[in-house]
C-alpha cells in the first residue's frame, strides 16, 4: 500500500491531488504547509511525500531539507509539485534532497506513473 | 467531491486570496510593507495561478503569471516598490478581481491589455539579467494568448549568445524510446534549453522506424542544441540533473568535436544521469495537461495548528449546501419554536409548567435555533471587501485623497442582510467621499491633513449589528440642507427644526444637496433609497454630524430576519408584540406623572425629561378611546431617528422569542406594523413597528392606520 502525504496550502489543489491519487489506488494524507507536514510526519511515515513550493510558514524547500535531515526519511522519495519550472528552482529543490519535479497543472495518469516509478 | 465542487472551493480560495492580496497591498500603500507582506501577496497570486491552470482558466492563468512575475521581482528586491510600481500593482489587483469574477461566469473577461503592458514593462525593467527574464516559464505557454512576452525573454537570452567569449555549448538530447511511456515529457526539457538561449541546430530522425513498427507513444528523435557560451555548463547540466536515466544527454563545447554526429549512449562525452546523485530514483518532469473530471473522494485531511484564528478560520473544512435546504431548515426550526412555546403554554395551564423536561426542551430549542441561524450567518467581510476598490476609484475620479480604515470584518450577519446591504453601503461610502471629505486644498486650509479619513466598522451591540461609516470631512451643511428642504417643500418655511432633524432631512424622498449632480453619488439614487433599503431589512439608520469635523452614519441591522425577542402586550383586547430591541423600560405611572398637553396629547416625565405618550390603541385606531394613562402600562421605547417616546398599552403579558412572518407576503404592508407571528395558543399577533409609530407621531399625524 502506497501512502502519500500531499502538502499544499491551497485546499482545492489538495483536493485535486487527493482525488487524482485516490483514484489511482493510493492512500493520501494532507497537510497545508511545511510546518503542518512536519508535525504530521512526527507520528507517521508515508511511502512518498509530494509538496508544493510556495507555502506560508515553511515553504517546500525548507520542508524537504527538514525531512531529509531526519535519518528515517533518508530514502523516502520526495516529489515537488509546482507551477514553477525554472532550472534555478529545480536546482535548489534537488540540493535540498527532492527526488523529482512535477509541473502543475498535472495529469492524473502521468502523476500516477511518476509516483509508481519513484515508489516501485 | 466532484470536479465541480472542487472548482467551487477554488473560487472561494480566489476570494480569500484576493482579500489577502488586497490587505497586503494596502499595507504597502500605507508604507508598512515588510518581506512577509510581499510574500503574502505573492503567494495569493501564485495560488490563484496554480488553480487557474488546473481548472483551465487560460486568461486568468496568463494574467496571474505576469502579475506574479512582477511580484517575484519585488520579492527578490530586483524591483523597488516605488509609488508608481505600487499603483501598477493595485491596478493589476483590480483587474485580477475582475478576472476572478469572470471565471465565475458573472461577467465577461476584463480587457487587460493596458495593465498587462504595464506589468510587462515592470517585468523587464532595469537590471534584468538573462537568467531572470528566462524564469519562470509558464506551465502551458502554448495555450497562452500573449506568449509574445515570453518570446521577448527568449530573445533576451539569445542576445547573450552574441557576447564574445566562450564558444557555444553543443547539447545533444536523446530520449529513450520508452521515455514518453514512463511519464516523461522531453518537450519541457527542450523548452528549458531554449529558455537559457539554446536553439535547435539539428534533429536526428534516423531512429524513426517504419510505419508498421511505429509506436505512437515512442520517442524516436534526438535533438542537437547550441547553447550560448555565456551559459555555465553546470546550469545546462542542472536542467538534466533532475530527470531519470531514460534520456541520454551530452554537453560539449561546440568547437571540440563531432560535426553532425549524434553519439550513442556509449560514447556520450559527458552524460548526465539524474539518478546517480539522488537518494531515491530520479524522475523527470511530468507533462502539463489539464486535469479532467475527478472521481469522488472524501475530503479528510490533516488539520494542523493554525495561525491567526480569524483569517485562517476560512480555511477550516467547509461543506457547501443548497440555500433552499438551509431556508427550509430555518423555517422548520421556526415552526418548532412556535410549537414548543404552544406546548409549554398548555402544560403551564394544566399546572405542569415546572417539570424539568420542559425547561430542557426550551433550552434545546433555543440552541437549535441559534445554530440554525448561525448557519446562515456570514462575515461582513464579503461586503466590506468591495469597499477599498470603490474608494480607490473615487479617489481617482474626484482627486480627493482618502485613507480607508476597516474594522470588524469578521462580524457575522444573516446572509440575506449581507446580500442586501451592499448597495446602501456603497452609496454611503460614495456619499462620504463625494460630499463629506473635502479636496486636499480645502482640507489643508481648514487645518486638517490633506488625506481624508474614512472609517468603516462593524460590531455586535445589543442584539443588533452596527455598521458605521464615518468621515472626517466637512459635516452636513445644515443651512444649505434646510434651505433646500424648504425649496423642495419638504418642510414649511417657518419650521423650527433641531440640528438632528435637519440632518435627517437628507433621507427625505427627492432630496439631493449636491450643487450639481456629480457622476458619483448622483445616479438617480438618493439617500432616501438608502434609508428605505435599510428599513426594509428591519434596520435603522442614524446620523451624527459635526460641522467641520465630519459625519457618522450608523446602520443598526437585525442579526436575523426570522426571529425577534418581543414583549407581548395587550391593547384593547388585541395582542401585539413590541420588539425588545426598542424597549428601554416599562412602568406603571405614579399619579400625576402623565401630564396632559391639553390637545389630547400627553407627556410623561421620565427622570426630568418629558417624553411624548402614544396610546397604541389610538395610533392603530383599534380602541374607541384611550384608557386613562394613570391606569395603563407605559413602555419607554428608544428609536434610532426620533429618540425616546412612551407607548401606552393595557397590559404586559409575556416576553419571548417570536418567529417573524411577513405580513406583506400574506396580506399587505401596514404602517406601524412590522409583521406578524403565531403565538403559543395559536393566535396571530401583529408585531409593532415602533420606529414608524413614533415617526408618525413626530410628524404630527394623529393616526396612521385608518
Amino acid at each position: 500500500m502506497t501512502s502519500i502525504l500531499a502538502v499544499d496550502d491551497s485546499p482545492s489543489m489538495r483536493m485535486l491531488l487527493r482525488s487524482a491519487l485516490v483514484s489511482q489506488g493510493f492512500v493520501v494524507s494532507e497537510a497545508e504547509d511545511g510546518v503542518a507536514a512536519l508535525a504530521w510526519l512526527e507520528n507517521n511515515a508515508p511511502t512518498l511525500l509530494i509538496t508544493d513550493i510556495n507555502m506560508p510558514r515553511l515553504d517546500g524547500f525548507g520542508l524537504i531539507e527538514a525531512v531529509r535531515a531526519q535519518p528515517r526519511f533518508r530514502d523516502m522519495p520526495i516529489l515537488v509539485l509546482s507551477t514553477e519550472s525554472s532550472a534555478e528552482k529545480k536546482a535548489i529543490a534537488r540540493r535540498a534532497g527532492a527526488t523529482g519535479w512535477i509541473v502543475k497543472p498535472f495529469d492524473t495518469e502521468k502523476l500516477a506513473a511518476a509516483v509508481r516509478r519513484v515508489t516501485h | 467531491m466532484t470536479g465541480d465542487e472542487i472548482q467551487q472551493i477554488f473560487f472561494q480560495e480566489c476570494d480569500e486570496g484576493l482579500s489577502a492580496a488586497e490587505a497586503g497591498l494596502l499595507l504597502c500603500q500605507a508604507g508598512a510593507q515588510d518581506e512577509e507582506t510581499i510574500n503574502t501577496i505573492f503567494r495569493a497570486v501564485h495560488s490563484i495561478k496554480g488553480g487557474a491552470g488546473a481548472f483551465g482558466f487560460a486568461a486568468l492563468q496568463s494574467f496571474t503569471h505576469h502579475f506574479e512575475t512582477v511580484l517575484d521581482r519585488v520579492r527578490s528586491d530586483e524591483l523597488a516598490l516605488t509609488p508608481a510600481v505600487l499603483a501598477t500593482l493595485l491596478a493589476a489587483f483590480d483587474t485580477l478581481a475582475d478576472h476572478v469574477t469572470a471565471i465565475r461566469g458573472q461577467d465577461a473577461a476584463p480587457d487587460d491589455a493596458a495593465i498587462l503592458a504595464r506589468l510587462q514593462s515592470l517585468a523587464r525593467a532595469r537590471d534584468a539579467s538573462p537568467a531572470d527574464t528566462a524564469a519562470p516559464i509558464p506551465p502551458a505557454p502554448a495555450t497562452m494568448p500573449d506568449a509574445g512576452f515570453d518570446l521577448d525573454a527568449l530573445l533576451a537570452g539569445l542576445n547573450a549568445a552574441a557576447l564574445p567569449g566562450r564558444p557555444p555549448w553543443r547539447v545533444i538530447v536523446r530520449p529513450e524510446a520508452a521515455a514518453l511511456a514512463g511519464g516523461s515529457e522531453p518537450l519541457l526539457l527542450l523548452r528549458e534549453l531554449k529558455a537559457i538561449g539554446g536553439r535547435i541546430v539539428d534533429v536526428d530522425t534516423g531512429a524513426v522506424p517504419d510505419l508498421d513498427r511505429f509506436d505512437a507513444d515512442g520517442a524516436y528523435l534526438a535533438w542537437t542544441f547550441e547553447v550560448p557560451g555565456a551559459a555555465e555548463k553546470a546550469a545546462i547540466a542542472e536542467i538534466f540533473d533532475f530527470i531519470a536515466d531514460d534520456c541520454a544527454v551530452s554537453i560539449t563545447a561546440a568547437d571540440e568535436d563531432m560535426d553532425g554526429v549524434c553519439p550513442s549512449d556509449a560514447d556520450t562525452a559527458d552524460a548526465v544521469s539524474g539518478a546517480a546523485a539522488l537518494p531515491a530514483p530520479a524522475l523527470d518532469e511530468v507533462a502539463a495537461a489539464a486535469v479532467e473530471t475527478v472521481p469522488p473522494a472524501p475530503p479528510t485531511g490533516l488539520v494542523a495548528e493554525r495561525r491567526g484564528a480569524e483569517r485562517r478560520a476560512q480555511d477550516a473544512q467547509t461543506i457547501r449546501v443548497d440555500l433552499d435546504k438551509l431556508d427550509r431548515l430555518v423555517n422548520l426550526v421556526g415552526e418548532l419554536v412556535i410549537t414548543q412555546s404552544m406546548l409549554s403554554q398548555r402544560l403551564l395551564m394544566r399546572g405542569l409548567g415546572s417539570i424539568d423536561e420542559l425547561g430542557d426542551l426550551d433550552h434545546l430549542t433555543r440552541e437549535l435555533q441559534d445554530s440554525a441561524m448561525s448557519i446562515r450567518a456570514q462575515p461582513v467581510r464579503w461586503v466590506f471587501s468591495r469597499v477599498p476598490r470603490i474608494v480607490r476609484e473615487l479617489e481617482a475620479s474626484t482627486g480627493k485623497r482618502v485613507r480607508l480604515e476597516v474594522e470588524g470584518e469578521a462580524t457575522e450577519l444573516d446572509k440575506t442582510v449581507i446580500e442586501r446591504i451592499g448597495e446602501p453601503l456603497t452609496h454611503l461610502i460614495r456619499n462620504a467621499v463625494d460630499h463629506g471629505i473635502e479636496d486636499p486644498a480645502r482640507r489643508i486650509a481648514a487645518g486638517k491633513p490633506a488625506e481624508g479619513r474614512l472609517r468603516l466598522s462593524a460590531e455586535h451591540r445589543g442584539g443588533r449589528i452596527l455598521i458605521i461609516v464615518s468621515d472626517d470631512g466637512a459635516g452636513i451643511d445644515r443651512t444649505r440642507v434646510l434651505a433646500k428642504a424648504v425649496e423642495k417643500g419638504i418642510v414649511a418655511p417657518d419650521a423650527r427644526l433641531s440640528d438632528e432633524e435637519i440632518d435627517h432631512l437628507i433621507f427625505a424622498p427627492g432630496f439631493s444637496t449636491a450643487q450639481q449632480v456629480s457622476n458619483i453619488s448622483g445616479r438617480g439614487v438618493g439617500m432616501d433609497v438608502v434609508k428605505q433599503n435599510v428599513l426594509a431589512l428591519g434596520g435603522r439608520i442614524s446620523i451624527q454630524s459635526v460641522p467641520g469635523r465630519g459625519s457618522t452614519f450608523t446602520l443598526a441591522l437585525p442579526l436575523t430576519l426570522a426571529i425577534l425577542d418581543g414583549m407581548i402586550v395587550s391593547v384593547a383586547d388585541q395582542t401585539y408584540i413590541i420588539p425588545l430591541t426598542h424597549i428601554v423600560e416599562s412602568l406603571r405611572p405614579a399619579a400625576g406623572a402623565v401630564k396632559s398637553m391639553g390637545n389630547g396629547q400627553h407627556v410623561l416625565n421620565v427622570r426630568g425629561t418629558y417624553l411624548p405618550v402614544l396610546a397604541v390603541a389610538e395610533q392603530l385606531a383599534i380602541g374607541a378611546s384611550s384608557p386613562d394613562p394613570s391606569s395603563a402600562v407605559l413602555i419607554v421605547v428608544e428609536t434610532e431617528v426620533h429618540g425616546q417616546a412612551v407607548l401606552m398599552v393595557d397590559a404586559i403579558n409575556d416576553q419571548r422569542q417570536v418567529v417573524i412572518k411577513s405580513l406583506e407576503t400574506h396580506y399587505r404592508q401596514i404602517d406601524g406594523v412590522a409583521g406578524a407571528t403565531i403565538l403559543g395558543d395559536g393566535r396571530v399577533a401583529l408585531i409593532l413597528d415602533v420606529e414608524s409609530l413614533v415617526a408618525h407621531r413626530a410628524a404630527g399625524a394623529d393616526r396612521i392606520a385608518a
